[in-house]
Protein backbone atom coordinates (compact mmCIF):
# COMPACT_ATOMS: atom_id res chain seq x y z
CA UNK A 1 0.00 0.00 0.00
CA UNK A 2 1.83 3.21 -0.98
CA UNK A 3 1.88 6.44 1.62
CA UNK A 4 -0.37 9.29 1.96
CA UNK A 5 3.09 10.95 1.07
CA UNK A 6 3.27 9.37 -2.30
CA UNK A 7 -0.29 9.39 -3.06
CA UNK A 8 -0.16 13.45 -2.32
CA UNK A 9 3.53 13.51 -4.31
CA UNK A 10 1.09 12.23 -7.16
CA UNK A 11 -1.88 14.19 -6.70
CA UNK A 12 0.37 17.48 -6.81
CA UNK A 13 2.49 15.72 -10.27
CA UNK A 14 -0.85 15.41 -11.87
CA UNK A 15 -2.59 18.64 -10.99
CA UNK A 16 0.63 20.09 -12.80
CA UNK A 17 0.45 18.17 -15.78
CA UNK A 18 -3.18 19.48 -16.05
CA UNK A 19 -2.26 23.47 -15.74
CA UNK A 20 0.22 22.77 -18.42
CA UNK A 21 -1.94 21.06 -20.57
CA UNK A 22 -4.61 23.41 -20.08
CA UNK A 23 -2.33 26.40 -20.52
CA UNK A 24 -1.39 24.87 -24.38
CA UNK A 25 -5.10 24.29 -25.26
CA UNK A 26 -5.55 28.04 -24.02
CA UNK A 27 -2.92 28.93 -26.54
CA UNK A 28 -4.17 26.41 -29.27
CA UNK A 29 -7.15 28.10 -29.29
CA UNK A 30 -5.58 31.54 -29.64
CA UNK A 31 -3.69 30.24 -32.90
CA UNK A 32 -6.75 28.54 -34.27
CA UNK A 33 -8.41 31.87 -34.06
CA UNK A 34 -5.14 33.48 -36.02
CA UNK A 35 -5.07 30.38 -38.68
CA UNK A 36 -8.66 30.25 -39.00
CA UNK A 37 -8.48 34.16 -39.90
CA UNK A 38 -5.95 34.00 -42.58
CA UNK A 39 -7.68 31.16 -44.03
CA UNK A 40 -10.78 33.52 -44.50
CA UNK A 41 -8.57 36.21 -45.67
CA UNK A 42 -7.20 34.55 -48.28
CA UNK A 43 -10.23 33.38 -49.86
CA UNK A 44 -11.78 36.07 -51.85
CA UNK A 45 -8.11 35.55 -53.73
CA UNK A 46 -8.28 32.38 -54.09
CA UNK A 47 -11.70 32.40 -55.56
CA UNK A 48 -11.30 35.59 -57.97
CA UNK A 49 -7.97 33.68 -59.17
CA UNK A 50 -10.32 30.39 -59.99
CA UNK A 51 -12.93 31.92 -61.60
CA UNK A 52 -10.72 34.34 -63.53
CA UNK A 53 -8.16 31.23 -64.55
CA UNK A 54 -11.59 29.18 -65.82
CA UNK A 55 -12.48 32.58 -67.74
CA UNK A 56 -8.87 32.97 -69.24
CA UNK A 57 -8.67 28.61 -69.96
CA UNK A 58 -11.94 28.80 -71.90
CA UNK A 59 -11.04 31.79 -73.77
CA UNK A 60 -7.73 30.60 -74.63
CA UNK A 61 -9.30 26.64 -75.24
CA UNK A 62 -9.94 28.63 -78.83
CA UNK A 63 -5.87 29.27 -78.74
CA UNK A 64 -3.27 26.80 -79.70
CA UNK A 65 -0.42 27.91 -78.16
CA UNK A 66 -2.12 27.96 -74.81
CA UNK A 67 -2.72 24.54 -74.73
CA UNK A 68 1.08 24.04 -75.10
CA UNK A 69 1.59 25.59 -71.32
CA UNK A 70 4.45 23.27 -69.88
CA UNK A 71 2.30 23.17 -66.72
CA UNK A 72 -0.29 21.51 -68.05
CA UNK A 73 1.43 18.76 -69.62
CA UNK A 74 0.73 15.19 -68.76
CA UNK A 75 2.82 12.33 -68.38
CA UNK A 76 2.82 9.25 -67.53
CA UNK A 77 3.89 9.65 -63.61
CA UNK A 78 7.07 7.75 -63.64
CA UNK A 79 8.49 10.38 -60.53
CA UNK A 80 6.06 11.79 -58.84
CA UNK A 81 7.33 14.53 -55.94
CA UNK A 82 5.11 14.24 -52.76
CA UNK A 83 4.83 17.43 -50.57
CA UNK A 84 4.04 16.36 -46.77
CA UNK A 85 2.62 19.11 -44.73
CA UNK A 86 3.50 17.92 -41.31
CA UNK A 87 3.53 20.44 -37.97
CA UNK A 88 6.73 21.31 -36.76
CA UNK A 89 5.11 19.97 -32.86
CA UNK A 90 3.59 16.97 -31.40
CA UNK A 91 1.02 16.69 -28.81
CA UNK A 92 -1.69 17.09 -31.32
CA UNK A 93 -3.41 13.70 -31.42
CA UNK A 94 -3.40 11.89 -34.46
CA UNK A 95 -2.20 14.56 -36.32
CA UNK A 96 0.92 13.50 -38.05
CA UNK A 97 0.58 9.90 -37.45
CA UNK A 98 -2.00 10.24 -39.60
CA UNK A 99 -0.43 12.61 -42.46
CA UNK A 100 2.73 10.15 -42.10
CA UNK A 101 1.00 6.99 -42.41
CA UNK A 102 -0.95 8.79 -44.97
CA UNK A 103 2.16 9.55 -46.94
CA UNK A 104 3.45 5.77 -46.47
CA UNK A 105 0.45 4.49 -48.19
CA UNK A 106 0.68 6.93 -51.11
CA UNK A 107 4.32 5.52 -51.85
CA UNK A 108 3.17 1.72 -51.53
CA UNK A 109 -0.14 2.47 -53.69
CA UNK A 110 2.74 3.51 -56.17
CA UNK A 111 4.93 0.26 -56.86
CA UNK A 112 6.22 1.44 -60.34
CA UNK A 113 7.01 5.05 -59.85
CA UNK A 114 9.37 6.67 -57.32
CA UNK A 115 8.12 9.44 -55.34
CA UNK A 116 10.78 11.90 -54.02
CA UNK A 117 9.63 13.71 -51.11
CA UNK A 118 9.37 17.63 -50.08
CA UNK A 119 9.30 17.71 -46.04
CA UNK A 120 7.66 20.71 -44.85
CA UNK A 121 7.59 20.31 -40.65
CA UNK A 122 9.65 18.81 -37.96
CA UNK A 123 7.71 15.73 -37.51
CA UNK A 124 7.26 14.81 -41.16
CA UNK A 125 11.20 15.33 -41.85
CA UNK A 126 12.51 13.68 -38.68
CA UNK A 127 10.49 10.38 -39.77
CA UNK A 128 11.28 10.43 -43.12
CA UNK A 129 15.24 11.32 -42.05
CA UNK A 130 15.43 8.11 -40.38
CA UNK A 131 14.06 6.06 -42.87
CA UNK A 132 16.60 6.70 -45.69
CA UNK A 133 13.52 7.68 -47.91
CA UNK A 134 14.29 10.14 -50.79
CA UNK A 135 14.20 13.38 -50.06
CA UNK A 136 14.00 16.26 -52.54
CA UNK A 137 14.02 19.33 -49.92
CA UNK A 138 12.53 20.33 -46.60
CA UNK A 139 11.92 23.36 -44.60
CA UNK A 140 10.71 23.95 -41.22
CA UNK A 141 8.95 26.37 -39.48
CA UNK A 142 6.71 27.38 -41.79
CA UNK A 143 3.54 26.45 -40.41
CA UNK A 144 4.65 29.02 -37.53
CA UNK A 145 3.86 32.17 -39.17
CA UNK A 146 2.74 30.94 -42.72
CA UNK A 147 4.15 33.67 -45.72
CA UNK A 148 2.79 33.62 -49.04
CA UNK A 149 6.56 33.95 -50.38
CA UNK A 150 7.78 31.02 -48.44
CA UNK A 151 5.42 28.63 -50.14
CA UNK A 152 5.49 30.42 -53.31
CA UNK A 153 9.35 29.65 -53.77
CA UNK A 154 8.75 25.79 -52.95
CA UNK A 155 6.16 26.14 -55.53
CA UNK A 156 8.21 27.26 -57.91
CA UNK A 157 11.68 25.21 -57.27
CA UNK A 158 8.45 22.34 -57.98
CA UNK A 159 7.15 24.17 -61.12
CA UNK A 160 11.17 24.22 -62.54
CA UNK A 161 11.33 20.65 -61.90
CA UNK A 162 8.17 19.77 -63.59
CA UNK A 163 9.09 21.70 -66.12
CA UNK A 164 12.54 19.99 -66.66
CA UNK A 165 10.67 16.84 -67.40
CA UNK A 166 12.63 15.60 -63.57
CA UNK A 167 9.33 14.82 -62.02
CA UNK A 168 5.76 14.11 -63.72
CA UNK A 169 3.72 14.92 -61.68
CA UNK A 170 3.08 16.84 -57.86
CA UNK A 171 0.48 16.15 -55.00
CA UNK A 172 0.27 17.61 -51.84
CA UNK A 173 -0.44 15.67 -48.70
CA UNK A 174 -2.21 17.39 -45.77
CA UNK A 175 -4.87 17.93 -43.38
CA UNK A 176 -7.46 20.07 -43.97
CA UNK A 177 -9.36 21.62 -41.74
CA UNK A 178 -13.11 20.53 -41.50
CA UNK A 179 -13.94 21.45 -37.99
CA UNK A 180 -12.30 21.92 -34.57
CA UNK A 181 -13.21 18.16 -34.02
CA UNK A 182 -12.53 16.93 -37.53
CA UNK A 183 -9.29 16.86 -39.69
CA UNK A 184 -9.25 15.76 -43.28
CA UNK A 185 -6.70 13.98 -44.79
CA UNK A 186 -6.77 15.39 -48.59
CA UNK A 187 -4.24 14.14 -51.00
CA UNK A 188 -4.48 16.56 -53.98
CA UNK A 189 -2.54 16.82 -57.57
CA UNK A 190 -1.01 20.37 -57.89
CA UNK A 191 0.89 19.50 -61.02
CA UNK A 192 -0.14 19.00 -64.02
CA UNK A 193 -2.44 21.51 -63.44
CA UNK A 194 -6.29 20.92 -63.68
CA UNK A 195 -8.32 23.91 -65.21
CA UNK A 196 -11.05 24.69 -63.38
CA UNK A 197 -14.19 24.83 -65.48
CA UNK A 198 -16.23 27.78 -65.41
CA UNK A 199 -18.54 28.62 -62.65
CA UNK A 200 -22.19 28.26 -62.75
CA UNK A 201 -24.18 30.83 -63.82
CA UNK A 202 -21.50 33.10 -65.42
CA UNK A 203 -20.63 32.96 -68.98
CA UNK A 204 -17.97 30.40 -69.73
CA UNK A 205 -16.71 32.37 -72.69
CA UNK A 206 -16.59 36.30 -72.31
CA UNK A 207 -16.03 37.83 -74.94
CA UNK A 208 -12.32 39.37 -73.19
CA UNK A 209 -10.55 42.78 -74.84
CA UNK A 210 -6.93 40.90 -74.11
CA UNK A 211 -4.12 43.12 -73.53
CA UNK A 212 -1.97 40.12 -73.60
CA UNK A 213 -2.27 37.28 -75.61
CA UNK A 214 -4.12 34.47 -73.79
CA UNK A 215 -0.94 32.73 -74.01
CA UNK A 216 1.07 34.92 -72.17
CA UNK A 217 -1.79 35.51 -69.52
CA UNK A 218 -1.48 31.66 -68.67
CA UNK A 219 1.75 32.00 -68.30
CA UNK A 220 1.49 34.33 -65.41
CA UNK A 221 -1.84 32.59 -64.38
CA UNK A 222 -0.57 28.85 -63.55
CA UNK A 223 2.70 29.76 -61.85
CA UNK A 224 0.57 31.78 -59.57
CA UNK A 225 -2.71 29.59 -59.14
CA UNK A 226 0.00 26.24 -58.16
CA UNK A 227 1.66 28.77 -55.68
CA UNK A 228 -2.02 29.78 -54.03
CA UNK A 229 -2.55 25.64 -53.76
CA UNK A 230 0.54 25.17 -52.11
CA UNK A 231 -0.05 28.21 -49.90
CA UNK A 232 -3.69 27.27 -49.30
CA UNK A 233 -2.86 23.66 -48.34
CA UNK A 234 -0.32 25.14 -46.07
CA UNK A 235 -2.68 27.63 -44.26
CA UNK A 236 -5.27 24.99 -44.07
CA UNK A 237 -2.92 22.23 -42.40
CA UNK A 238 -1.61 24.99 -39.95
CA UNK A 239 -5.60 25.52 -38.58
CA UNK A 240 -6.02 22.09 -38.66
CA UNK A 241 -2.89 21.50 -36.19
CA UNK A 242 -4.22 24.00 -33.93
CA UNK A 243 -7.76 23.00 -33.83
CA UNK A 244 -6.36 18.83 -33.52
CA UNK A 245 -3.34 20.32 -30.35
CA UNK A 246 -6.89 22.23 -28.98
CA UNK A 247 -8.87 18.92 -28.95
CA UNK A 248 -5.68 16.75 -27.87
CA UNK A 249 -5.17 19.15 -25.22
CA UNK A 250 -8.82 19.30 -24.13
CA UNK A 251 -9.05 15.52 -23.72
CA UNK A 252 -5.40 15.37 -21.81
CA UNK A 253 -7.25 18.02 -19.51
CA UNK A 254 -10.33 16.09 -18.23
CA UNK A 255 -8.45 12.82 -18.49
CA UNK A 256 -6.07 14.65 -15.86
CA UNK A 257 -9.14 16.23 -13.89
CA UNK A 258 -10.53 12.35 -13.47
CA UNK A 259 -7.16 10.83 -12.80
CA UNK A 260 -7.14 13.78 -9.55
CA UNK A 261 -10.18 12.79 -8.63
CA UNK A 262 -9.41 8.85 -8.88
CA UNK A 263 -6.52 9.51 -6.81
CA UNK A 264 -7.91 11.60 -4.07
CA UNK A 265 -10.85 9.21 -3.30
CA UNK A 266 -7.80 6.49 -3.28
CA UNK A 267 -6.02 9.22 -0.57
CA UNK A 268 -8.66 9.35 1.42
CA UNK A 269 -9.33 6.13 1.54
CA UNK A 270 -6.10 4.97 2.67
CA UNK A 271 -6.17 7.63 4.83
CA UNK A 272 -9.61 6.45 6.58
CA UNK A 273 -8.12 2.99 6.96
CA UNK A 274 -4.83 4.04 8.75
CA UNK A 275 -7.21 6.03 11.38
CA UNK A 276 -9.58 2.65 11.67
CA UNK A 277 -6.54 0.93 11.91
CA UNK A 278 -5.17 3.54 14.89
CA UNK A 279 -8.29 3.23 16.77
CA UNK A 280 -8.30 -0.72 16.60
CA UNK A 281 -4.90 -0.95 18.49
CA UNK A 282 -6.03 1.59 20.79
CA UNK A 283 -9.09 -0.04 21.50
CA UNK A 284 -7.66 -3.29 21.45
CA UNK A 285 -4.56 -2.08 23.59
CA UNK A 286 -7.20 -0.86 26.42
CA UNK A 287 -9.46 -4.06 26.36
CA UNK A 288 -5.95 -6.14 26.61
CA UNK A 289 -4.85 -3.69 29.58
CA UNK A 290 -8.92 -3.29 30.95
CA UNK B 1 -25.99 53.00 -67.62
CA UNK B 2 -24.62 52.17 -63.64
CA UNK B 3 -22.59 55.46 -62.38
CA UNK B 4 -20.21 53.30 -60.05
CA UNK B 5 -18.51 49.89 -60.81
CA UNK B 6 -17.53 46.92 -57.90
CA UNK B 7 -13.93 47.57 -57.45
CA UNK B 8 -12.30 44.24 -55.96
CA UNK B 9 -8.20 44.06 -54.79
CA UNK B 10 -6.98 41.36 -53.10
CA UNK B 11 -3.29 40.00 -52.58
CA UNK B 12 -3.09 35.96 -51.93
CA UNK B 13 -2.95 37.02 -47.85
CA UNK B 14 -5.90 39.11 -47.94
CA UNK B 15 -8.89 41.33 -49.41
CA UNK B 16 -7.46 45.23 -49.95
CA UNK B 17 -10.33 46.39 -51.05
CA UNK B 18 -13.84 45.83 -52.20
CA UNK B 19 -16.07 48.65 -52.44
CA UNK B 20 -17.95 50.66 -55.42
CA UNK B 21 -16.09 53.41 -56.87
CA UNK B 22 -16.33 56.06 -59.76
CA UNK B 23 -13.24 55.42 -61.54
CA UNK B 24 -10.54 53.27 -61.29
CA UNK B 25 -6.74 53.86 -62.82
CA UNK B 26 -4.80 50.44 -63.06
CA UNK B 27 -0.79 49.82 -63.90
CA UNK B 28 -1.19 47.51 -67.18
CA UNK B 29 1.63 45.50 -67.86
CA UNK B 30 1.77 47.44 -70.69
CA UNK B 31 1.05 51.23 -69.28
CA UNK B 32 -1.76 52.53 -67.39
CA UNK B 33 -5.57 51.86 -67.78
CA UNK B 34 -8.14 53.91 -66.84
CA UNK B 35 -11.71 52.16 -66.24
CA UNK B 36 -15.13 53.75 -65.99
CA UNK B 37 -18.58 52.46 -65.28
CA UNK B 38 -19.54 50.61 -68.25
CA UNK B 39 -16.39 49.36 -69.61
CA UNK B 40 -16.11 46.24 -71.81
CA UNK B 41 -14.94 42.97 -70.62
CA UNK B 42 -11.12 42.83 -70.43
CA UNK B 43 -8.12 41.07 -68.84
CA UNK B 44 -4.68 42.92 -68.63
CA UNK B 45 -1.47 41.43 -66.81
CA UNK B 46 -0.86 43.74 -63.60
CA UNK B 47 2.57 46.00 -63.81
CA UNK B 48 4.20 47.72 -60.92
CA UNK B 49 2.66 51.08 -60.12
CA UNK B 50 -0.12 52.86 -58.27
CA UNK B 51 -3.51 51.79 -58.39
CA UNK B 52 -5.97 54.65 -57.85
CA UNK B 53 -9.54 54.91 -57.35
CA UNK B 54 -12.47 57.61 -56.31
CA UNK B 55 -15.42 56.52 -54.20
CA UNK B 56 -17.31 58.80 -52.14
CA UNK B 57 -15.86 62.08 -53.20
CA UNK B 58 -11.84 61.17 -51.88
CA UNK B 59 -9.24 59.58 -53.90
CA UNK B 60 -7.61 56.78 -53.09
CA UNK B 61 -3.86 55.25 -53.74
CA UNK B 62 -1.91 51.65 -53.44
CA UNK B 63 1.16 50.58 -54.59
CA UNK B 64 0.34 46.89 -56.61
CA UNK B 65 2.76 45.06 -58.01
CA UNK B 66 2.60 41.79 -60.13
CA UNK B 67 -0.81 40.22 -61.27
CA UNK B 68 -4.21 40.31 -63.16
CA UNK B 69 -6.85 42.46 -63.89
CA UNK B 70 -10.12 41.49 -64.61
CA UNK B 71 -12.87 43.88 -65.86
CA UNK B 72 -16.64 42.11 -66.39
CA UNK B 73 -19.55 43.86 -66.20
CA UNK B 74 -19.49 46.44 -63.70
CA UNK B 75 -16.92 44.69 -61.89
CA UNK B 76 -13.02 45.53 -61.94
CA UNK B 77 -10.86 42.63 -60.01
CA UNK B 78 -7.38 43.41 -59.53
CA UNK B 79 -5.19 40.00 -58.22
CA UNK B 80 -2.17 41.69 -57.05
CA UNK B 81 0.97 39.73 -55.78
CA UNK B 82 1.56 42.76 -53.35
CA UNK B 83 -0.67 45.45 -52.82
CA UNK B 84 -0.02 48.26 -49.75
CA UNK B 85 -2.19 51.23 -48.98
CA UNK B 86 -0.58 54.74 -49.43
CA UNK B 87 -0.82 55.62 -45.62
CA UNK B 88 0.86 52.34 -44.88
CA UNK B 89 3.71 53.28 -46.89
CA UNK B 90 7.16 54.86 -45.55
CA UNK B 91 8.46 57.03 -47.94
CA UNK B 92 11.55 57.62 -46.61
CA UNK B 93 12.59 53.64 -46.80
CA UNK B 94 10.80 53.51 -50.10
CA UNK B 95 13.51 56.03 -51.23
CA UNK B 96 16.48 54.04 -49.96
CA UNK B 97 15.34 51.41 -51.32
CA UNK B 98 14.95 52.87 -54.77
CA UNK B 99 18.50 53.94 -54.04
CA UNK B 100 19.88 50.84 -52.96
CA UNK B 101 18.01 48.86 -55.49
CA UNK B 102 19.30 51.03 -58.57
CA UNK B 103 23.21 50.59 -57.36
CA UNK B 104 21.98 46.61 -57.50
CA UNK B 105 20.70 47.15 -60.72
CA UNK B 106 24.21 48.91 -62.14
CA UNK B 107 26.22 46.56 -59.96
CA UNK B 108 24.31 43.40 -61.58
CA UNK B 109 26.13 40.95 -63.49
CA UNK B 110 24.16 37.54 -63.77
CA UNK B 111 20.55 37.78 -65.38
CA UNK B 112 18.42 36.87 -62.55
CA UNK B 113 20.38 39.69 -60.52
CA UNK B 114 19.13 42.21 -62.63
CA UNK B 115 15.56 41.02 -62.97
CA UNK B 116 16.09 40.99 -59.04
CA UNK B 117 16.74 44.49 -59.05
CA UNK B 118 15.00 45.69 -61.62
CA UNK B 119 11.97 44.07 -59.94
CA UNK B 120 13.25 46.10 -56.53
CA UNK B 121 12.94 49.44 -58.49
CA UNK B 122 9.66 49.07 -59.84
CA UNK B 123 8.13 48.14 -56.63
CA UNK B 124 9.86 51.20 -54.89
CA UNK B 125 9.12 53.33 -57.39
CA UNK B 126 5.48 52.62 -57.10
CA UNK B 127 5.63 53.19 -53.31
CA UNK B 128 6.76 56.61 -53.78
CA UNK B 129 4.02 56.94 -56.82
CA UNK B 130 1.32 56.03 -54.81
CA UNK B 131 2.69 58.39 -51.78
CA UNK B 132 2.84 61.07 -54.22
CA UNK B 133 -0.15 60.31 -55.95
CA UNK B 134 -1.84 62.30 -53.28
Amino acid sequence: MPSLIDIRRRIRSVKNTQQITKAMKMVSAAKLRRAQDRVIRSRPYGGMLRSVLANVAAAAALDDLAGQNELLARREEHNVLLLVLSADKGLAGAFNTNLIKGAQRFIKERPQASVKLELIGRKGRDFFRKRHAAIAGESIGLANKPAYNDTAAIARRAMDMFRRAEIDAVYIIYNEFKSVATQKLTVSRVLPVELPAAAAGRPGTVDYIFEQSPAAMLDVLLPRYVEMEFFHALIESSAAEHAARMTAMDAATSNAAEMIDKLTLFLNRVRQASITKEIIEVVSGAAAAG
Amino acid sequence: MADSIELEVATPERAMVSEQVTDVQVPGQDGYLGILPGHAPLLSLLGAGALSYAAGGARHFLAVQGGLIEVLFGQVRVLANLAERAEDIDIARARADLDQAQKQMYAATTGDASTAALEAVALAQARIAAVEGK
